[in-house]
């Protein structure tokens, strides 16, 4: 099978299109190829293969972009006939992509400039609104695959101030450690040869002064993130590891403000800065982001920024906030229900995957209650707003507290809980060495206790952390793991209860697959096929349904459902049925344990269709070697209990199963098992979810396609390493071993440097050797050793026996 | 011997030049966004030989 040149989707025999002796799927595709090959585009196509996407239909979708409101709240900047948006569009994914759309401009020429940050999925377009409107603009980038996502979030979304302070921080913290550095060489040799050097005498005092001066922006500009974070643990009485931090930088350079000042030695003002600059190195490794992805999606990702209301048989786009109760909106064809309301016209087929994860939509007749969320697939339908958008059943979830709080939340790292040991012990040895050397001189005291202080700083202690979980983050965003911040691992390692949701968790979203077997059925049997399914509700018909190609909708003649064995009825002159094996006539039948639909054509048994197990694959073994592994499980499901005894075959023995769970239940769920003392994992995909995974220690929602969306989380798992889960959890138990090794490995160079300081040995050179030694040390051990864990877990192949 | 002090200031100078186009590149954006530029890089040229081929076609029509 060939794949098409445009998309490079498989193409279908049947449905091939070649042009310009290239093959394509569909006319869409054709069409963005001619357009691109009319304007001498073509090079899109060199960069990467098959690199577009086959335009959807948008037609009426983007006519409330008509109304100049909407428009200027989602504009950028907007100035006489200049205009500048940022758009989202999530099919960027390669060279070609950036390419194409920055040269809008030889597409249409009211484009000015267009620029993509490909991080994040963002085009930012300059345009000229006297020759294209923004609406125009959308609908150029929908008809060449490249449609953009405009939701509710987008509405008072202004570019936001990129926080670039802590690279200015870095780059003069380096400046004042390389410098000082260069100008203490020959303070250290004179040191060290014990040799009257002759510069040093004859220029000490404008090295040492220089060096102040060098340090001082080093002092009161780069180190302020750490008297801030310091200042803050004081208040709140939490004691983190930033106050001998701090402490250790001021008594720094305090002692080496009196040391040069009444000449007594040339201070530790390198290793401040050293100090300063690996600190907040750290702290930009630790800062690993997913920039395309987000985990603070809440409902308003969702929804749409307006929908058409009916108003005197008129179509009017409003905003959907002004939406009011009894008003009538119209719901086109995949577009979203933003309130709950009742059906008016006469069938509805509403797609609740966003809400619930399953796939299948469900029919809704009028008079019925659709609830917001829900997606409408097919025909346009009228519905009446039963509430407002805020009232709404999906959407009052989110103002439960759990959203307010946990951004609020500050967990205790093992960082923190080191330095409450860690500070006091200091302190108590500083003072101790203090007390016992003033009985020598009073001088010496002093010295010893700033010295206890400078090399005592946990350095090397608060590295270990940013340092380590800086690489695991990166190395589980390989395996498709993605981690909203470096804390989660943490989490993750503490974990002992997991919470599994069932629809789209631990079945696949993308619905069952269902394939055709036997006599190909010619286009005269589909269309009666179809029109005789087309009657029932029973899940499986509705599959069919939808599985089969779009035919006219014509009344059977006789029509006839039996309960549990399948229809049947009279379409054309055939007898047509559909259903279980007995009752079609198939006498003996392999099942291969298959859910088999079988369809036969006056009484000839032309085939079947197959549903495949729409459970994720590997979940077996997986959930075996977590229950082996100690951990509690749980299922939650929003379904009714008629999965329980398939379920009960996949899970092991003793795992709770829970079924008609509200999302407000799920969530009220993981807080009981909290208030049990456990530390609660919530594995989840839909906007149902969105409750539980806030309240969860660490919420994973999976996603099929990370760059679609997905519920606010802690982190987002590629459904394709679903099965990996244990490997995850594993190398993140690993990961708090290895800090606790390096642990080991930081206190001892402690002792060893404090051993030179309660001696009042500590001289500025053995601190300038100490502290980068023992820096670069910690840093290397930390990053070989979680490596070589991540290669033992994580990016092993798992489970090969299966 | 005050030669020191000019070289020392001139090292220093020659160091805070570079902290300064640091920082200035830092203002500038050049580090927000460390992927897409790389790639742009490589097709630049490709457009306007693509847009001059075009011209020049248009041209001998």
């Amino acid at each position: 099978m060939s794949n098409c040149y445009h998309c490079g989707d498989p193409v279908v025999e049947k449905e091939k299109i070649v042009f310009d002796d290239k093959e394509f799927c569909c006319q869409g595709c054709r069409t963005v190829y001619e357009l691109f090959s009319e304007n001498g585009l073509t090079t899109y196509y060199d960069f990467e293969k098959n690199p577009g996407a086959s335009p959807k239909e948008v037609l009426s979708k983007y006519n409330y972009l008509d109304n100049s409101d909407i428009v200027s709240k989602l504009l950028d900047f907007e100035e006489e006939n200049i205009q500048i948006i940022r758009l989202y569009i999530p099919h960027i994914h390669c060279s070609s992509c950036i390419w194409i759309l920055e040269n809008l401009n030889s597409l249409h020429s009211g484009v000015t400039q267009s620029q993509v940050v490909f991080s994040q999925k963002k085009v930012t377009i300059t345009y000229d609104s006297d020759k294209i409107s923004l609406k125009e603009l959308v609908l150029l980038l929908s008809s060449i695959g490249y449609e953009p996502y405009i939701s509710l979030e987008n509405f008072d979304d202004k570019p936001k101030l990129i926080d670039r302070s802590l690279l200015y921080k870095i780059g003069i913290a380096f400046f004042g450690f390389g410098n000082i550095m260069l100008l203490s060489f020959p303070e250290y040799s004179n040191e060290y040869f014990k040799s009257e050097d002759f510069w040093m005498v004859e220029y000490q005092d404008f090295f040492r002064y220089l060096n102040v001066l060098l340090a001082l922006p080093v002092f009161l500009y780069s180190a302020t993130p750490y008297y801030i974070s310091a200042y803050h643990s004081i208040r709140t009485k939490t004691y983190n590891i930033d106050i001998p931090m701090a402490l250790g930088i001021i008594v720094m350079f305090l002692r080496s403000i009196v040391d040069i000042f009444f000449q007594d030695g040339p201070g530790f003002l390198d290793s401040m800065c050293g100090l300063v600059f690996f600190m907040l190195s750290g702290k930009l490794i630790q800062q690993t982001t997913y920039n395309f992805l987000s985990f603070e999606r809440d409902y308003k990702s969702y929804f749409p920024i307006a929908v058409t209301k009916i108003k005197d048989e008129v179509e009017v786009p409003i905003q959907v906030y002004e939406i009011e109760k009894g008003d009538r909106l119209l719901i086109r064809n995949e577009e979203l229900i933003p309130v709950d309301s009742v059906l008016i016209s006469d069938i509805a087929f509403i797609d609740y995957s966003f809400v619930t994860g399953e796939a299948v939509p469900v029919e809704k007749k009028s008079g019925q209650k659709i609830y917001a969320g829900g997606k409408q697939v097919g025909n346009a339908v009228l519905v009446e707003a039963i509430n407002s958008v805020s009232q709404s059943y999906l959407t009052q979830l989110w103002s439960n507290e759990v959203f307010d709080k946990k951004s609020t939340q500050k967990v205790k790292t093992i960082t923190d809980r080191a330095s409450r040991i860690f500070t006091p012990t200091l302190l108590t040895i500083a003072l101790v060495g203090f007390i016992g050397w003033t009985f020598s001189s009073f001088n010496d005291a002093f010295n010893v206790l700033t010295a206890v202080l400078i090399v005592a700083c946990p350095c090397a202690l608060a590295l270990t952390a940013p340092f380590t979980w800086g690489n695991v983050i990166r190395l589980m965003g390989k395996q498709k793991l993605y981690l909203k911040n470096t804390a989660v691992i943490e989490q993750i390692s503490k974990i002992d209860a997991i919470v599994f949701d069932k629809t789209g968790t631990l079945t696949s979203s993308l619905g069952q697959q269902v394939y055709y077997e036997g006599i190909d059925l010619s286009k005269s049997d589909l269309v009666a096929v179809k029109n005789i399914v087309r009657g029932s509700n029973h899940p499986l018909s509705r599959r069919i349904y939808t599985l089969l190609p779009e035919t006219p909708v014509e009344k059977p003649e006789s029509y006839d459902e039996i309960a549990g064995k399948g229809v049947q009825g009279v379409f054309k002159g055939d007898l047509v049925k559909v259903g279980s094996a007995n009752w079609v006539g198939v006498l003996s039948e392999n099942k291969n344990n298959q859910t088999r639909v079988y369809v036969s054509i006056n009484e000839e048994v032309k085939g079947f269709y197959v549903f495949e197990n729409e459970y994720r694959k590997g979940i077996e073994p997986l959930l075996e070697s977590l229950d082996n592994e100690g951990y509690d499980l749980y299922v939650l499901s929003g379904d009714n209990d008629g999965e329980r005894k398939m379920l009960e075959k996949l899970v092991p023995e003793g795992t709770e199963m829970v079924f008609n769970q509200r999302p407000d239940d799920k969530l009220a769920f993981i807080s009981e098992l909290q208030k049990q003392g456990k530390n609660v994992m919530m594995i989840g995909d839909g906007l149902n979810d969105a409750g539980a995974l806030a309240q969860s220690n660490v919420g994973i929602s999976i996603s099929e396609n990370v760059n679609v969306f997905t519920p606010a989380s802690d982190a987002i798992l590629d459904a394709g390493s679903f099965s990996k889960l244990y490997s995850f959890l594993m190398y993140a138990k690993k990961a708090m071993k290895t800090i606790k090794m390096s642990y080991v490995l930081a206190i001892t160079y402690n002792i060893v440097g404090l051993s030179f300081a309660l001696s009042n040995r500590l001289s500025p050179l053995v601190a300038a050797i100490i502290m980068p030694l023992s820096t670069a040390t910690i840093i290397g051990f930390v990053t070989l050793i979680s490596t070589i864990y991540a290669k033992k877990t994580i990016e092993k192949k798992v489970l090969k026996k299966y | 011997m005050g030669v020191i002090y000019i070289l020392i200031c001139i090292s220093i100078f020659v160091a805070s030049v570079f902290l300064y186009l640091f920082i200035k590149s830092v203002r500038s954006g050049q580090f927000d966004d460390q992927y897409t530029p790389s790639v742009r890089m490589l097709f630049e040229e490709e457009t306007k030989k693509k847009k001059k081929e075009i011209e020049t076609e248009q041209e001998s029509n």
